[in-house]
C-alpha cells in the first residue's frame, strides 16, 4: 500500500472538484475534477516529489493538504491529527507546523514591508516571543538561508529573485514547521541560483529534520531532491515509488514518456521521442484510463476500464492495466 | 554536431547571417557588447545565458526590432549578403516575415486575440506573397496542417485563446514559416510548454528545418534543450559572449569557467544525487559591471589580473573560442 510506517502526513482518497463559470448565466457551469482520489504518505524527514504537467493538480494537492482549499472528499492526517475535522482555532495552531513556499517570490511578499519585517511577521501574527527574542530569531533565520543582517532593512524589490525566494523560505521557517510544501519553489530561478537554493533546501532538511512535499514540473530537480516520487496525470497519481525505481525503470507509460521527453545536456542527441496530443481537459476527462488517448500501448480495455493503483513486486505502485515490474537493473 | 557543411572558405557564398561587433545601448547603458557570429543555411545556433544576459536583445537587434530608445551598432550585420544595418524601414518590413521569421516564448503576446488564427496567417501570406484572399486562406490551412494541427479546416476559424499553449506555438510557427524564410529566430519557443509538448514542438522544428533548410537562432536558458537541438552554441553573460563552439564541444569540453559552472549546476536525471556545484553570488546589475572580467566576482579560478583586465574572446581550439585569461599564455604571478 501507499503506507509508510509512522507517517508525518497521510492522505487518503483526497478529491477536489471546482465549479467554474457563472451560475445562472448563459454559459454552462463546468465541473473540474482537479484532484481525483489520491492517497499517499510522507514519512518523518522524507521528501516526496510530486511531478506532472501543468494543470494535473499538483498545486491543488498542496493547498488541500494545508487546508487552504476545502476538499470535496477524503482525509488528511498530520502527525496523527485528522486536520479536516479540526475547528478553526485548532487548525490555526496546527498551521504553524505546516508551511508552504510558492513559485513566485514577488507575488507572495508585501512590497511595503522590509525583509526583516516579512521574516518575523509569522511570529507576530501567531504571538510568538517578544521583540528581543524575535530579533534573535531573525538573525538566526537570515543566517540559515544565507542572507546578511544588513539585508533585513531592504525591500523585496531591491532583491534578486533568488534572494526573494530565500526570504520566503526564512518566513516559512520562522514558526519551526515540521512539514514544508514547496510548490515550484525553484522553478522561476536561473540555473545558478536554482542550484544554490536546492543546496540550501538540502541543508535545512538535514539540519532541522524537515519533511518536504516538493512539487515541480522539472524532472531533474525532482530527481535531485526526492526520496520518493509521485507522478500525476489529470488529477490522479499514476505511479508512486522510490526515486530510483521511478527514474531508472519507470513502469507507467506516462512516466516513461515524461522521462523520454527531457533533453539532457549530457546525452546531447538530436531527436525527440514524444507522445502525441495534448492533455485532455479536466472538465471532460476520457473514460477508462485517463491516459489512453495518448498512450502508445493502449488496448481496448484501457478505453473503458479505469485502472487502479496497484503495487508491483518492487514495491512501487502503478495505475496501468499493462504495467509490469521491470526486470532488475533495467533502465528505460 | 556532425554536419556536412564545410567551414567557410574564401570562395564560399556569403553565410546566411554575418554578424560582427553587434552592440546595443540604451542611453549610456551598454547592454550588448561586440557580439559576433556567422550562421550557415540549415545550421542552428543556440544562444544560452541566464536572465538578463542579452539573449532577447540579440534577437531583437538582428530583426531591427529593438524597443524604443535602443541603439544598435555593428561593424557588420548582413543577411545573405545584404546589409540590414542601413536598410530602410520599408525594406526591413518586407525582410521580416519573408526572409526572417521569429517565434517567441509566449505566443499570446504575438498573436492578435481578436482575430482568428486563420485571418492572421492569411494576412501574413497576402502581405508578402501577393496572393488572393481565397488562395491565402488555402495556404493558411496547408500551413496549419503542416505544423500538425488536427482538422485545420475547422481550427483555422478559432481564436488564439481557444487553443492550448502547444497549439498556439504551432500557429506561431505556421505564421513565421508561411513565406519559407531563410532565417528563423526562436526566442525561448518551448519554455512555457510542458515537456511532452516541448518535445513535439522541437521535433516539428527539426522536420521543418530539414524541409526548408533554414538557419535557426535558438535562444534558451535550458542547456539540455540546447544541447539536443543546436549545432553551435554561444554562451552569454551580461551582454557579452563568453564562449562559442560546436554544441558537442561546449557540453563535453567547456573552456570557460562560467560554462563549466553552469553545467555543474544542472541537477541530473540519473545516478545518485550529489551536492550541486552552485555558482556563488548572483549576476551583478548591468549598470554596475565589474571592471575586469565580468564573471570574476563569481569565478573559482579568479586571479588578481581578472579584476582589472577584460579578457577577449580568442580561439582556444578548432572552431572554439572563449574569453578567459586561463586560456592565454599569460603567466599567473
Ligand atoms: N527597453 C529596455 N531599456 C533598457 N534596458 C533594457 C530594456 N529591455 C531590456 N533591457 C536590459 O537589457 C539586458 C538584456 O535583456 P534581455 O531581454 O536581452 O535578456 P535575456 O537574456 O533575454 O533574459 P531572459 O532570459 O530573462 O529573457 C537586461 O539587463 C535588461 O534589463
Ligand atoms: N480555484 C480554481 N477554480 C477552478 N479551477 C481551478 C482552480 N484551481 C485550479 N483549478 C483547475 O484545477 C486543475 C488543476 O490545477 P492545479 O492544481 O493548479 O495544477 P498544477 O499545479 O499541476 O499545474 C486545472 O485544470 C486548473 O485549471
Ligand atoms: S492502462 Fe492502458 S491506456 Fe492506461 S497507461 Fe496502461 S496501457 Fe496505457
Ligand atoms: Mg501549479
Ligand atoms: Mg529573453
Amino acid at each position: 500500500m501507499t503506507g509508510t510506517p509512522d507517517p508525518l502526513l497521510s492522505v487518503r482518497g483526497l478529491r477536489k472538484e471546482f465549479l467554474t463559470g457563472s451560475s445562472g448565466g448563459l454559459k454552462k457551469r463546468r465541473r473540474i475534477l482537479a484532484v481525483d482520489d489520491i492517497s499517499f504518505d510522507i514519512g518523518v524527514g522524507e521528501t516526496l516529489g510530486l511531478v506532472g504537467e501543468s494543470g494535473c493538480g499538483k498545486t491543488t494537492t498542496g493547498r488541500l493538504i494545508l487546508r487552504l482549499v476545502e476538499p470535496t472528499a477524503g482525509s488528511v492526517t498530520f502527525d496523527g491529527t485528522d486536520i479536516l475535522s479540526l475547528p478553526p482555532a485548532e487548525m490555526r495552531a496546527l498551521r504553524r507546523r505546516m508551511q508552504i513556499v510558492f513559485q513566485d517570490p514577488f507575488g507572495s511578499l508585501n512590497p511595503r514591508m522590509t525583509v526583516g519585517e516579512l521574516i518575523v511577521e509569522p511570529l507576530v501574527v501567531h504571538g510568538v516571543g517578544d521583540p528581543v527574542t524575535r530579533e534573535r530569531k531573525l538573525r538566526d533565520l537570515l543566517d540559515r538561508v544565507g542572507l546578511s543582517i544588513w539585508q533585513a532593512g531592504r525591500f523585496p524589490h531591491e532583491m534578486s529573485g533568488g534572494q526573494r525566494q530565500r526570504v520566503c523560505i526564512a518566513r516559512a521557517l520562522a514558526l519551526a514547521p515540521a512539514l514544508l510544501v514547496l510548490d515550484e519553489a525553484v522553478s522561476a530561478l536561473d540555473v545558478s541560483v536554482q542550484a544554490q537554493t536546492l543546496n540550501l533546501l538540502s541543508d535545512l532538511r538535514r539540519d532541522l529534520g524537515l519533511t518536504y512535499l516538493f512539487i515541480s514540473h522539472d524532472l531533474g530537480v525532482v530527481h535531485h531532491i526526492s526520496d520518493r516520487v509521485a507522478v500525476m496525470y489529470l488529477g490522479q497519481i499514476v505511479e508512486i515509488g522510490a526515486r530510483r525505481a521511478i527514474f531508472e525503470a519507470p513502469a507507467h507509460p506516462y512516466t516513461q514518456a515524461l522521462l523520454n521527453s527531457v533533453p539532457s545536456a549530457r546525452k546531447g542527441r538530436k531527436s525527440f521521442f514524444t507522445i502525441e496530443g495534448d492533455v485532455p481537459s479536466p472538465a471532460n476527462p476520457p473514460p477508462g484510463c485517463r491516459f489512453h488517448t495518448r498512450c502508445p500501448i493502449a488496448v481496448a480495455q484501457c478505453r473503458t476500464d479505469p485502472p487502479r493503483l496497484r503495487a508491483l513486486a518492487d514495491g512501487r505502485e502503478v495505475s496501468c492495466h499493462l504495467a509490469k515490474a521491470p526486470p532488475k537493473g533495467a533502465s528505460p | 554536431m556532425p554536419s556536412t557543411d564545410q567551414p567557410p572558405t574564401l570562395s564560399a557564398p556569403p553565410p546566411l547571417l554575418d554578424v560582427e561587433g553587434l552592440s546595443v545601448s540604451f542611453g549610456s547603458l551598454n547592454i550588448l557588447n561586440g557580439v559576433s557570429f556567422r550562421l550557415a543555411p540549415g545550421e542552428t545556433l543556440g544562444i544560452v545565458g541566464e536572465s538578463g544576459s542579452g539573449k532577447s536583445m540579440t534577437a531583437l537587434a538582428l530583426m531591427r526590432l529593438l524597443p524604443r530608445g535602443g541603439r544598435v551598432t555593428a561593424t557588420r550585420l548582413q543577411l545573405a549578403g545584404e546589409d540590414i544595418l542601413s536598410a530602410s524601414e520599408s525594406r526591413l518590413e518586407s525582410l521580416r516575415g519573408a526572409r526572417m521569421g521569429m517565434i517567441f516564448q509566449e505566443p499570446m503576446t504575438a498573436l492578435n486575440p481578436v482575430l482568428t488564427v486563420g485571418e492572421q496567417i492569411a494576412e501574413t501570406a497576402r502581405r508578402h506573397l501577393n496572393v488572393s484572399r481565397a488562395e491565402s486562406r488555402n495556404r493558411a490551412i496547408e500551413a496549419l496542417r503542416r505544423v500538425g494541427i488536427p482538422s485545420p479546416e475547422q481550427r483555422i476559424d478559432d481564436y488564439p485563446h481557444h487553443m492550448s499553449g502547444g497549439m498556439r506555438q504551432r500557429v506561431m510557427i505556421a505564421m513565421a514559416l508561411i513565406c519559407q524564410p531563410q532565417l528563423l529566430i526562436a526566442d525561448e519557443p518551448t519554455t512555457a510548454l510542458d515537456v511532452t509538448i516541448q518535445a513535439q514542438i522541437l521535433d516539428l522544428m527539426l522536420d521543418l528545418q530539414d524541409e526548408y533548410h533554414m538557419g535557426i537562432i535558438f535562444i534558451s536558458h535550458d542547456l539540455g534543450v540546447v544541447s539536443a537541438f543546436t549545432d553551435r552554441v554561444m554562451i552569454m553573460y551580461l551582454g557579452q559572449v563568453l564562449e562559442e563552439a560546436t554544441a558537442n564541444d561546449i557540453f563535453t569540453h567547456p573552456r570557460h569557467p562560467y560554462t563549466e559552472a553552469l553545467l555543474a549546476s544542472i541537477p541530473e536525471l540519473e545516478g545518485e544525487p550529489t551536492r550541486l556545484n552552485a555558482i556563488r553570488g548572483t549576476v551583478p546589475p548591468i549598470h554596475d559591471l565589474p571592471p575586469g572580467c565580468r564573471f570574476a566576482p563569481r569565478c573559482d579560478h579568479m586571479r588578481p589580473v581578472c579584476e582589472t583586465a577584460r579578457p577577449m574572446l580568442i580561439p582556444v581550439g578548432a572552431d572554439h573560442s572563449a574569453a578567459c585569461i586561463r586560456n592565454t599564455d599569460y603567466r599567473f604571478p
